[in-house]
This record gives C-alpha cells, sequence and structure tokens, in this order.
C-alpha cells in the first residue's frame, strides 16, 4: 500500500537539545495512526513536524526528509499555507477562533481565497455535517463559537479543518480537554473520518489508543521504539520496553 | 498588632484626602462655571461660535470644533502609527526588537509636551506653510504634533491587548495555512478588538486635554476652521490663553469651558473603561 505520509532518519534539536533520534514513522491512507509513549517521549514533536509547526519555536532544527504522497515537504515546490491545508491539526485545548460558529468554519476557506457566499454557505453546511454539528448548530451559526460546550468546541475544530478538505489530521491528545462521554462520541467521529483521511493521534492514553487506532507507533525519549498493528503492538509487543509501558511499568 | 492599625489608618486619611482633594475640585469648577451655562442658556453658549469677552458673548461653538477637529486629526495618525507599530510588534518584529522599541515608545511619553511644541513650531510649522499653504498653524500640524504625542499611549495598551491574545488562536490559524497577515486581520486583531478600542479612547483623552504643544502650532485664532490648513483655537488652549487676564463673567466662561472639557474627558475615561472590563470579562470566560 502507498503510504500517505513517511519520514526517514527525522532527527530534531531544541538547541543542543535532540528530541528525535532517526525517526522512521509510516502513515497510511484511512487509517488512524496513534502514536503513544510517556511524556516528553517526543510525539507531539514529531506530530508537529508533520505540518512544520514545529519552525514556529526558534532554534529548532531538523535533519532527514518527511514525504508527503512521496515529495518532501520542505521541498520548495511546496508551499508551507498549501501544505498546512493539506495536514490540519486538531490542538490539544479546543482553540476556535473568537468569531461566530459559522465564521470559524469559513475560516480556513476564506483564507485560501473563496469569497462566493453560496458556496461558503455550503462548505461550512458539510464540515458541520461531517462532525455531526450540523442538527445541534444549524440554528446557532451566528453565535459566539467560545459559547460553545468543550465537546463542541474541539468539533468545531474538526470541522474547521474538514472545510479545507484535508488529505491528513494531525490530532494531539484532542480528548485531553473532555469528559469521558464527549471523548466517547469524539472518538466515534474520528472513526468516521477515518473513512476518508489519514489520521495521526498523539495520545497518553494507551486505551483510546487500543480503541480507536488500528496502527501504534510506540515513542521513547526520541526514539521511535516500536510500530506495527494496533492489536499486534497490544498483544505481542517484540520490544521490551514497549511491554513495560503497555502493562504500564511506567509512564 | 497596634502599629497595624495606626499605619492603616494613616493610610486610609491619605487616601481620603486625595480623593477629596479631586472632589473639590469638581465641585469649584461646576460652581464656578455652571451659572454662565444657565445664564446664557445652553444652546446659546455651546452652539454660538461668537466669542466675544469684552461684549459679554460667550459662545464656545468654534472652540468645541476646534477640538474635535484636531482629535480627530490626532486619532488618525495616532491609530494609523501606533496600531500598525503594536502589530509588527506583536505580530512581524522579533521578539528581541520589540523588547528594545517597546520601551523606547513608551519612553515618549516622557518628554515634556511643550518640547513636542517647540518641534512643531521649528520643523513643522514652517514645513506646511511652504508646502501645502496657509499659515502652517493649523488644524494639521496641531493633529500631527498630537498624534505623535498620543502614540505611546495608544501603542501600548494595543500591544497589551494584542499579546493578552491566546497563542492558541494563533497557532489555530496559523495551522490552517493562513499567513501571518491574514492572521493578524481575521484573528488577533479582532480577538483584540475591546482592548484596541480602549487605546483609541484613551489616546482621544490625551489629545483632547492637551494644551500647550496645541497652544504653540494650532494659531489659536477664534473661528470655525475651514479646512485642515486653516488656524483653530482648542477649548483647552481657550482656558489657558485668556485665564491670565479674565475676570467675572469672562472668568466664569472659562471655567465653563473648563466643565465642558471635564465632561468630555470623563465620559472618554468611562466608555475606555468599561470597554476594557468587558475585554477583562471576555477573557476570563476562555
Amino acid at each position: 500500500m502507498e503510504l500517505k505520509m513517511e519520514t526517514r532518519q527525522l532527527n530534531l534539536f531544541y538547541g543542543g537539545f535532540q528530541a528525535l533520534r532517526d525517526v522512521n514513522l509510516q502513515i497510511k491512507p484511512r487509517e488512524i495512526t496513534a502514536i503513544i509513549g510517556p511524556s516528553g517521549c517526543g510525539k507531539s514533536t514529531l506530530l508537529r513536524c508533520l505540518n512544520r509547526m514545529n519552525e514556529l519555536i526558534r532554534n529548532v532544527r531538523t535533519t532527514g526528509q518527511i514525504l508527503l504522497d512521496g515529495r518532501d515537504i520542505h521541498d520548495q515546490a511546496m508551499e508551507l499555507t498549501s501544505l498546512r491545508r493539506r495536514v490540519g491539526m486538531v490542538f490539544q485545548r479546543p482553540n476556535p477562533f473568537p468569531l461566530s460558529v459559522f465564521d470559524n468554519v469559513a475560516y480556513g476557506p476564506r483564507v485560501h481565497g473563496t469569497t462566493d457566499g453560496a458556496k461558503l454557505q455550503a462548505i461550512v453546511e458539510n464540515a458541520l455535517r461531517a462532525t455531526d454539528l450540523w442538527n445541534e448548530l444549524k440554528d446557532r451559526r451566528n453565535s459566539p463559537a467560545l459559547a460553545l460546550s468543550p465537546e463542541q468546541q474541539q468539533r468545531l475544530c474538526i470541522s474547521r479543518l474538514v472545510a479545507v478538505e484535508p488529505e491528513v489530521l494531525l490530532m494531539d491528545e484532542p480528548c485531553s480537554a473532555l469528559d469521558p462521554i464527549a471523548t466517547a462520541r469524539v472518538e466515534e467521529l474520528m472513526r468516521e473520518l477515518a473513512h476518508s483521511y489519514a489520521i495521526v493521534i498523539v495520545t497518553h492514553n494507551m486505551q483510546q489508543a487500543a480503541r480507536v487506532s488500528s496502527e501504534t507507533v510506540f515513542m521513547l525519549l526520541g526514539d521511535l521504539v516500536e510500530a506495527g498493528r494496533t492489536a499486534r503492538i497490544f498483544e505481542n509487543p517484540r520490544d521490551k520496553r514497549t511491554e513495560e509501558y503497555i502493562s504500564g511499568r511506567y509512564g | 498588632m497596634k502599629k497595624d492599625k495606626i499605619i492603616a489608618a494613616i493610610l486610609t486619611v491619605t487616601a481620603l484626602s486625595a480623593i477629596s482633594g479631586l472632589a473639590l475640585i469638581t465641585i469649584f469648577i461646576f460652581r464656578e462655571g455652571m451659572p454662565i451655562i444657565l445664564r446664557t442658556g445652553g444652546g446659546e453658549f455651546f452652539l454660538s461660535a461668537d466669542w466675544r469677552p469684552r461684549d459679554g458673548s460667550f459662545g464656545i461653538f468654534s472652540m468645541i470644533i476646534g477640538s474635535l477637529a484636531v482629535t480627530a486629526g490626532a486619532m488618525v495618525i495616532g491609530m494609523i502609527f501606533g496600531l500598525g507599530l503594536a502589530i509588527v510588534l506583536t505580530q512581524f518584529a522579533p521578539p528581541s526588537l520589540a523588547a528594545v522599541l517597546k520601551p523606547v515608545v513608551e519612553l515618549l511619553a516622557g518628554i515634556p509636551s511643550v518640547v513636542y511644541g517647540f518641534m512643531g513650531v521649528v520643523t513643522l510649522v514652517p514645513l506646511i506653510r511652504n508646502r501645502l499653504g496657509g499659515p502652517g498653524l493649523s488644524v494639521l500640524a496641531a493633529s500631527i504634533v498630537l498624534g505623535i504625542m498620543v502614540l505611546p499611549t495608544v501603542t501600548s495598551i494595543s500591544v497589551d491587548a494584542l499579546q493578552a491574545v491566546p497563542r492558541s488562536f494563533w497557532e489555530g490559524s496559523i495551522a490552517l495555512g493562513a499567513t501571518r497577515w491574514q492572521t493578524t486581520r481575521m484573528v488577533m486583531l479582532k480577538a483584540a478588538r475591546s482592548g484596541i478600542v480602549a487605546a483609541a479612547i484613551l489616546g482621544m483623552g490625551r489629545a483632547v486635554g492637551e494644551t500647550m504643544a496645541v497652544i504653540m502650532v494650532a494659531g489659536n485664532s477664534i473661528e470655525i476652521p475651514g479646512s485642515i490648513l486653516a488656524p483653530t483655537r482648542t477649548l483647552t488652549s481657550n482656558i489657558a490663553l485668556e485665564m491670565g487676564y479674565a475676570s467675572g463673567a469672562h472668568r466664569e466662561a472659562l471655567f465653563a469651558t473648563g466643565v465642558t472639557l471635564f465632561v468630555i474627558i470623563m465620559i472618554l475615561n468611562c466608555v475606555a473603561l468599561s470597554v476594557s472590563r468587558r475585554s477583562a470579562r471576555e477573557r476570563s470566560f476562555r
């Protein structure tokens, strides 16, 4: 199977500190890949390499390759804005803009040049339907997004991405600010979205990784220790460190 | 414990006397100024442009227009440069440059206003006279000088407002593929809106109240300015220029001018306060 994204010998340094060591990550299309590992293992850093968000921090240096559909994302011909449209990101805490529900979802399309009102209406409706928000919010499209519940806010942030038709969704502990019921609903949404997108989720919650993902990657201290089918990783880890982490001996 | 109580009592007395001093000033201004407004009638006093103290006609309309024109001009200049500077400092400049530039701009507030006025007379007024025509002493000259004088206020409050916007908004926008400028325009300025409005209003308060620099560059003629190149007199200048020799009804009319200023600035500050309280509330929501 063709890989959607791939890193080759990826190293990342924060000043003198090396946060990623020779990471070879493979992301398959239309599947959920979970990156697990204890705090500080580099899983969020790795995620933020995939849409070049790390470059916003000063003194960050990377070596190695990151490929999207076989093309290097650091290539001159790959525009940063179009990379970030194709590889969207959901953050740990829901971060809708202080605008209306409609303007939040229409934000991405507007930024990328869609100004036609009817077209925007249609895009917003589709994006809200994709995250099951349409029925809840169709009459509140003009109310402020910050007045929504945290779960609705997080789903709105996902709608905001869906509206720009991305190819890969990066999710950085998307449920850590949500209660268990909201978490279950967002996970359900992720499984639905995985029919259309490649999803990479960083989570400190092993149960969540086991529930939603089909591929799991275990990281420790900047190393990618083991990657494989989720069931295999959890039932039959090959590396001793993976086994120790999964059985809860540290982390 | 006893010492604590004594100190608390002393501090309370100091605080109360400061407040009562302000209250007394307010009462004094109103007591001196209100009678003539009531005597000539509010309509006549505020809406007549006829200011001839020797003949007993006191209409401050041309001064109100002068103050409004000069303030409006100052705000256009102050907001364009002040907000522009705030945007550059918070969104585009490297943090090390911003750390140097912001204090420098704030230092501008420490320059005495007479120095601004002097600079205006020596450089700006001849420039306007030679290049644009008119006497040089004009609404435009006063607007430019005041615009520079309000820069520290406008810039530093706008910078604070923009810095108070949570970084997650900025990241969310950048991660959607927006450019820095799109992010600034569509997210940051909207999120910081109430703080920026407060900056504008406080700047306006400074511009309305400024006296010395305006006297030096505005020309001070008592007429409604016909263009931005015409001279004008503001409410503050009127008081400062005539208080030295005024007596009787004339003196009362100058106090009444002060009452007018007082009310304008009170309203501006109340609006600024309520706007910035609202922005604090909005922040606590998140």
